[in-house]
């Protein structure tokens, strides 16, 4: 095989987050490990090319990347001054006579999401933290997949793990008791990713990473129910990705998207996790959209989709997440059922007003109970709190409300109450 | 082990006056059982309760001059209350801490690290 820079560059995005969560471990440092890696990476591509891929290309660049940093760690020990900053991340499982074993590799990196993810840093810095350190992305490309100047990012980055290295965030798994406060966190990173490869189109695709970490999670914590429940969420989602946007870039509704175009193969996977899902009985938020992102692609046209199931299915997610936005989706499915005039008595008491699906929804309802006038009034409305050009020019041609449980808005409508809810920043 | 300051910020106005006799005394009684429980873990270095910020006063040295002014250094309506100074071995530890207190003072808590002591 020919050994080229896209070769490096796949073995880059799979190996990448393993070797620094190994080296985290190793050097109790994240720069360090982030740089050992990057190095033994650019090495890499100029001695394999020579001498052609080795047997364990993971491998081969954890154990480069550990000699690399244990050579700038020698040549810094001589600076006494840098040794007093070097009892870091592992220090705090040797203080809590946590075994220190050698471990499965895997391990790592459940420390190192969470480390990432930990409740003390801002969503921005777990996400960048996340994508940067487990993703192997540049800062460029994170700050790019974020409409963010890329020294702003960098500068939200050395932030992140200066306050890391000082404050001694841990670098652990949490414990089972932990789970509840600490996972929550990573999930909502790995959906606001999945989000964010939706809204843009960005190289590397963050849908795909995004994937690919709920993949990874999946492996790391098999017993958590959520972690499945996220993974079938985004397969589900992904499956009808291709055939959300309009060819003049606008979202296409669930009702005219081209069921032919979706994913049958991610659907079958989704639809999988999701059954062993229901059949635990552990249901959470992530689980709960996922079976409802599943009863979507059970349906082979709009007009066999179960409402009622959908239905019962919000019910539940609403009584777990009591946020306007879940209530919004779930009046929009009561509208398949009960028919309009009871969705809109529903929606009108909602107070969403500045979120456009909240008005796009409501000139829906109004225009199927005839009232023309107060449609367009409302459509009007959405269409000035619409996000991009396109679905702007939609909604001002009169358009339709965003469907119920379309994947994008389905996914967007949730997004809402995942977010963390931080005083003074909404 | 690292060393962190759990901090209270009281808001100018909003004083203790308004509890009652009963409420501050179960009030004492709840701190004086979180403190028995820091000392009895050793984490426990050192803790305080400040008096008034009017009470304070600021000094400054300009071009050899002693400069002092009457009230607190930061014009601002919150101002430190008091504090607690643990040893914990990491950030986890001290959030848990930081709960307790928290939940003990019904205030937030800043938690804050010292920059660790070289070779420590």
């Amino acid at each position: 095989m020919r050994v080229d820079e896209a070769v490096v560059g796949r073995i880059f995005r799979e190996e990448f987050g393993r070797s620094v969560a190994a080296l985290c471990r190793a050097f109790g440092d994240i720069d360090v490990a982030e740089d050992a890696v990057q190095e033994a990476f650019a090495v890499a591509l100029t001695r394999w090319q020579r001498d052609g891929l080795p047997q364990n290309p993971g491998g081969w660049i954890t154990t480069t990347a550990r000699n690399r940093g244990i050579d700038r760690l020698r040549r810094e020990l001589r600076g006494r001054e840098l040794l007093g900053e070097m009892a870091l991340l592992s220090a705090a499982g040797d203080d809590r006579g946590v075994p220190e074993e050698d471990g499965p590799v895997d391990d790592d990196r459940l420390r190192l999401i969470f480390t990432c993810c930990h409740p003390a840093l801002s969503q921005e810095a777990q996400v960048a933290l996340t994508l940067r350190l487990l993703g192997g992305l540049s800062t460029r490309e994170v700050a790019s997949s974020f409409l963010v100047a890329e020294p702003t990012m960098a500068k939200r980055l050395v932030r992140a793990k200066r306050k890391i290295k000082a404050a001694r965030i841990p670098y652990r798994a949490p414990a089972d008791h932990e789970l509840p406060t600490r996972l929550p966190p990573v999930l909502a990173v790995i959906y606001l990713v999945y989000n964010a490869g939706l809204a843009r189109t960005a190289e590397p695709s963050l849908c795909d990473e995004a994937i690919r970490l709920a993949r990874l999670l999946v492996t790391l914590m098999p017993d958590e129910p959520e972690v499945a429940g996220l993974l079938a969420l985004l397969l589900l989602a992904e499956s009808r990705r291709a055939s959300r946007i309009r060819p003049d870039g606008s979202l296409a509704l669930l009702a005219e998207q081209d069921r032919g175009g979706w994913d049958r193969a991610l659907i079958d996977e989704g639809r999988a996790v999701v059954r062993q899902c229901l059949r635990r009985g552990q249901l959470g938020r992530y689980q709960l959209q996922a079976a409802i992102s599943a009863e979507h692609a059970n349906a082979a046209t709009i007009a066999e989709t179960n409402w009622p199931e959908i239905v019962a299915l919000y019910d539940r997610l609403l009584a777990i997440a009591p946020t306007p936005v879940v209530a919004l989706n779930r009046a929009i499915a009561i509208g398949e059922v009960e028919g309009p005039a009871a969705a809109l008595a529903l929606v009108d008491h909602l107070g969403l007003e500045g979120y456009y699906p909240f008005h796009a929804t409501r000139g829906d309802l109004l225009q199927r109970l005839g009232r023309e006038r107060e449609a367009a009034a409302a459509f009007a409305r959405a269409a000035a709190l619409a996000p991009t050009d396109a679905e702007r020019e939609f909604l001002e041609r009169g358009g339709r409300a965003p469907s119920p449980g379309s994947p994008q808005r389905c996914l967007k409508l949730a997004t809402g109450p995942v977010k963390r809810s931080r005083p003074g920043r909404q | 082990m690292a060393q962190y300051l759990l901090s209270v910020h009281t808001v100018e106005g909003e004083s203790s006056a308004s509890r009652t006799n009963e409420q501050m005394q179960e009030f004492m009684r709840r701190i004086g059982e979180l403190e028995a429980q820091m000392r009895s873990n050793d984490v426990l270095v050192y803790s305080g309760r400040l008096a008034e910020p009017d009470t304070a006063t600021v000094v400054r040295v300009e071009g050899g001059e002693t400069l002092t002014t009457d009230g607190p250094f930061a014009e601002a309506k919150e101002h430190l209350g008091g504090f607690y100074i643990i040893n914990s071995a990491d950030l986890d530890e001290a959030l848990s801490w930081a709960s307790k207190t928290s939940d003990c003072v019904g205030m937030p808590i800043e938690v804050r690290p010292f920059v660790a002591a070289h070779g420590a």
